[in-house]
C-alpha cells in the first residue's frame, strides 16, 4: 500500500491547513473536524473546575453533615457527567450523518 | 488476631470459585474465530460495546488497591486522600479529548499499543523501545499492588502466609492464558456488582450505625486537628491540584488503560463511556470515606498495617456473610486490572520488543502465543516482588510508576495531535524527565508529622518541597508534574535545535483523516495483508463492517 510512504509535509501537520491537496473531500473534512471541536471546548471547564482547589476548600456551607470540601468535589462529577454527554450527544457519529465524513472519505479513497 | 474467620473466608472462596469458572468460560464468548491472534487475545476482537468497555475500563481503572488504599489515606492523612475525586474527575474529559484518536489511528493502522503509534508516527524503534520499557516497567509494581489489596483482605480475615496468594494468582494466570482480555471483561461484571453492593450498603448501613456524617466528619476533625483538619492546609492545595492533574494525566498513559480503550467497536462507545464512567468516581468518593468511617467507629488496622483499614472496618460493622461479600469484591477488584496488565505488558513485549529485535516477520498466531506466555512471565514476576520484595517497595515502585509513566505524554498524547516534535528530541526530553523525576523521588523523605522524626530517607512520598528548587515558599508540588515540565521544555529546545541542524525527521506513516476514522472505516493491514492471510480476512468480516448496522 502506497500510504505507508507517501505522507507529504501538509499531511504529516495534523490540525494544520492543508492547502495542497487536490482532493474536496479532504478539504471539507477538515473543516468539519474543526466543528467538532468548538463542542470539545465545553470540556475544559470540566477538567479546570475540579483543580481550583481554594473555591472548594471550605466547611460551609454543609450538606446533610458534610463539609462543602467532600460533597463540592463530588457535586464537580455531576459536571463533568453533563459536559461529556453533551459533547458525546453533539459530536457522535452514529445518528448524525453529516459526521460520518471519515469513513466516507477513506471509503473512496480506498475502493 | 483470633484465627481464621470461617464464614468471609468461605463466601470469599465462593466468589473465587466462580469468577475462575468465568475466567475460563470467557475463552468461548463472543466465539472468537481464532484466539490464537493478538487482536483476539490481547484486545478482545477490538469489537466491545458500551456496556462491557464500562465494567472493562472501570474495572480496569478502579483497582483494588485503589479501594484499600485511598481510605486508608484518608484514615491516616484526612482530606488529602480525598485527592482521588478531582484525579477520576479530569480523567474522562482527557480521555475524550485525546484517547479517542489514539482509537481512530489504532484501529485503521491495526496497532496493539502505544509504542505501536510511536514507532509508526515518529518513525523512531528507539522512543518506541522507550516506550514499551517505560509502560512495562510502570505495569509490574501496579500488579504487585493489586497482590497487596488481596493480602489486606486475606490478612483481616486470619489467613497468612504466601500460598495462598500464590494459589490465586496462578489460577488468574491461567484463565488469562486461555481466555485473553475477554477473561477480566466477563469478571468484571461479577466485579462490579459487588463493589456497588458493598459501597451502597457501607454507605447506608455504617453512618446510621455510628450516629450520623455529622459524628464521622467530628471525629476525624478530632483526629486531624480542629479548625481545619478536615480540610486542606493552606499550604496542601498546590499538591492536592497538581497530583490530582498528574495522576490523571498518568493513568491513560498507562498500557491497561489504552489496552481497555482500544479493545471497544467504535468512537462513540468511547464517548458514551466517558460521560458514565464517573459513576465510578462517586463510587470511590463514598468509598474514600470510609477512612473518615474507621475514624468514628475507632477501627485499629491489622497488624499496624493501614492497608488493612477498610477490610477491618467491614469486618466490624457488617455480618460475617456481608463482610465476606465485601472482601470477594475486593479481591475479585484485584483480579481484574491485575489481568488486563498484564495483558497491557504482555502486549508491548511482543510488539515492540520480540517483533521489532527478535522476530520481524512473526506471524500473528506468533504474536499471539509469545504474548500469552509473556503475561505469565508477568505475573509471575509480580509475585516475586510481593514475596521476596518489602511490600514498601512497591508502594515506592508504584509512586515511581505514576512519574515514570507521565515522561511518555509528549510522544503518546501530544503525538496524537502534532508531530511537531523532532524523534530525537522526544528521546532527549524522555531522559531528562526521567533523570530529574527520579532525582527528585529520591530527595524527598518521609517525616513523622507527630515527631518530626524522618521515617523514611527516600522515596517517602511524591510531595516535592518548592523551596528545594529555590523558592521562598513550604508549598509541594506533585513531582510527576515538575518532570514532565522539565520533559516537554527539553523536548521543545531540542527540537529547534535538531531542526535548525537539519537533522532527518523520519516518515509519518500515519495520516490526518487515520485520526479520525470510525467502526466502518476500512484497516489498512486487511487491504494489504487480506487476501495472503485467512485469519485476517475472517477478523475483518467478524470485526464488523456495514453489515451490522
Amino acid at each position: 500500500m502506497a500510504d505507508n510512504s507517501s505522507g507529504d509535509s501538509a499531511e504529516r501537520r495534523v490540525g494544520g491547513a492543508d492547502p495542497d491537496h487536490p482532493s474536496r473531500e479532504r478539504k471539507s473534512s477538515l473543516q468539519q473536524s474543526k466543528d467538532r471541536s468548538k463542542w470539545n471546548l465545553l470540556l475544559i471547564p470540566a477538567i479546570v473546575i475540579p483543580l481550583l482547589v481554594p473555591l472548594y476548600n471550605r466547611v460551609e456551607p454543609t450538606l446533610f453533615g458534610w463539609p462543602f470540601f467532600y460533597w463540592g468535589q463530588l457535586a464537580c462529577i455531576a459536571l463533568g457527567v453533563a459536559t461529556t454527554s453533551l459533547v458525546y450527544q453533539k459530536t457522535k457519529t452514529r445518528k448524525d450523518p453529516d459526521v460520518g465524513w471519515a469513513s466516507e472519505a477513506t471509503e473512496r479513497r480506498w475502493s | 488476631m483470633d484465627g481464621i474467620k470461617k464464614t468471609e473466608l468461605i463466601i470469599f472462596i465462593g466468589f473465587f470459585l466462580l469468577v475462575t469458572v468465568i475466567g475460563f468460560y470467557a475463552a468461548r464468548w463472543r466465539r472468537p474465530t481464532d484466539l490464537l491472534h493478538l487482536d483476539e487475545w490481547g484486545l478482545g476482537g477490538r469489537n466491545f460495546g458500551s456496556w462491557v468497555t464500562w465494567f472493562l475500563v472501570g474495572g480496569d481503572l478502579y483497582t483494588a488497591y485503589t479501594f484499600v488504599a485511598v481510605p486508608a489515606l484518608m484514615f491516616g492523612a484526612g482530606a488529602a486522600g480525598f485527592f482521588a475525586v478531582p484525579y477520576t474527575i479530569v480523567l474522562y474529559p482527557i480521555f475524550f479529548l485525546i484517547l479517542i484518536r489514539l482509537w481512530s489511528v489504532s484501529h485503521v493502522r491495526g496497532y496493539v499499543t502505544p509504542a505501536d503509534f510511536v514507532r509508526a508516527r515518529f518513525d523512531s524503534p528507539t522512543m518506541a523501545l522507550l516506550i514499551a520499557i517505560t509502560g512495562i516497567v510502570a505495569t509490574m509494581p501496579y500488579i504487585a499492588l493489586q497482590l497487596i489489596g488481596i493480602e489486606a483482605v486475606l490478612k483481616t480475615m486470619g489467613v497468612e502466609g504466601e500460598i495462598p496468594i500464590v494459589a490465586a494468582f496462578a489460577i488468574l494466570a491461567l484463565y488469562t492464558y486461555t481466555s485473553g482480555l475477554r477473561a477480566p471483561a466477563l469478571i468484571a461484571f461479577v466485579k462490579d456488582i459487588l463493589i456497588y453492593l458493598t459501597i451502597i450498603m457501607a454507605v447506608i448501613v455504617i453512618p446510621a450505625k455510628l450516629g450520623g456524617w455529622d459524628f464521622i466528619f467530628g471525629a476525624a476533625e478530632e483526629k486531624f486537628g480542629s479548625g481545619s483538619g478536615i480540610l486542606l492546609p493552606q499550604t496542601g492545595q498546590l499538591q492536592y491540584a497538581t497530583l490530582a492533574l498528574g495522576s490523571a494525566l498518568a493513568l491513560f498513559l498507562y498500557p491497561h488503560s489504552i489496552t481497555a480503550v482500544l479493545a471497544s467497536r467504535n468512537r462513540d462507545v468511547i464517548k458514551r463511556n466517558m460521560s458514565a464512567l464517573p459513576a465510578y468516581s462517586l463510587a470511590l468518593g463514598l468509598l474514600a470515606l470510609l477512612g473518615f468511617m474507621a475514624i468514628a467507629a475507632g477501627t485499629e488496622p491489622v497488624g499496624g498495617d493501614n492497608n488493612t483499614i477498610v477490610p477491618a472496618l467491614l469486618e466490624s460493622q457488617f455480618p460475617d456473610w456481608f463482610a465476606g461479600v465485601a472482601f470477594a469484591a475486593i479481591g475479585i477488584g484485584a483480579l481484574v486490572p491485575a489481568a488486563i496488565m498484564s495483558i497491557a505488558a504482555a502486549n508491548l513485549f511482543t510488539r515492540n520488543i520480540y517483533k521489532e529485535y527478535f522476530v520481524k516477520d512473526a506471524t500473528p498466531r506468533q504474536e499471539a502465543r509469545v504474548a500469552k506466555v509473556s503475561s505469565l512471565v508477568v505475573k509471575a514476576g509480580a509475585l516475586l516482588v510481593i514475596i521476596f520484595i518489602d511490600p514498601q517497595f512497591s508502594i515506592d515502585l508504584q509512586l515511581i510508576g505514576g512519574v515514570i509513566i507521565l515522561q511518555t505524554l509528549p510522544a503518546v498524547a501530544i503525538g496524537l495531535f502534532t508531530r511537531w516534535f523532532h524523534r530525537w528530541a522526544l528521546i532527549a526530553g524522555w531522559v531528562a524527565g526521567m533523570g530529574i523525576g527520579m532525582l527528585m523521588l529520591y530527595n524527598i523523605q518521609r517525616i513523622d508529622p507527630a515527631t518530626g522524626e524522618v521515617i523514611r530517607a527516600h522515596f517517602g512520598g511524591s510531595a516535592f518541597s518548592l523551596s528545594k528548587l529555590g523558592f521562598d515558599t513550604p508549598t509541594p508540588i506533585y513531582t510527576g508534574f515538575v518532570a514532565i515540565a522539565v520533559n516537554l521544555l527539553v523536548t521543545v529546545i531540542a527540537t529547534f535545535i535538531l531542526r535548525a541542524m537539519k537533522q532527518p525527521e523520519g516518515t509519518d506513516s500515519t495520516r490526518l483523516e487515520d485520526y479520525f476514522a470510525d467502526e466502518d472505516d476500512p484497516r489498512v493491514q486487511e487491504l494489504a495483508l487480506g487476501i495472503g492471510e485467512g485469519e485476517r480476512v475472517v477478523g475483518a468480516a467478524k470485526g464488523g463492517r456495514a453489515d451490522d448496522r
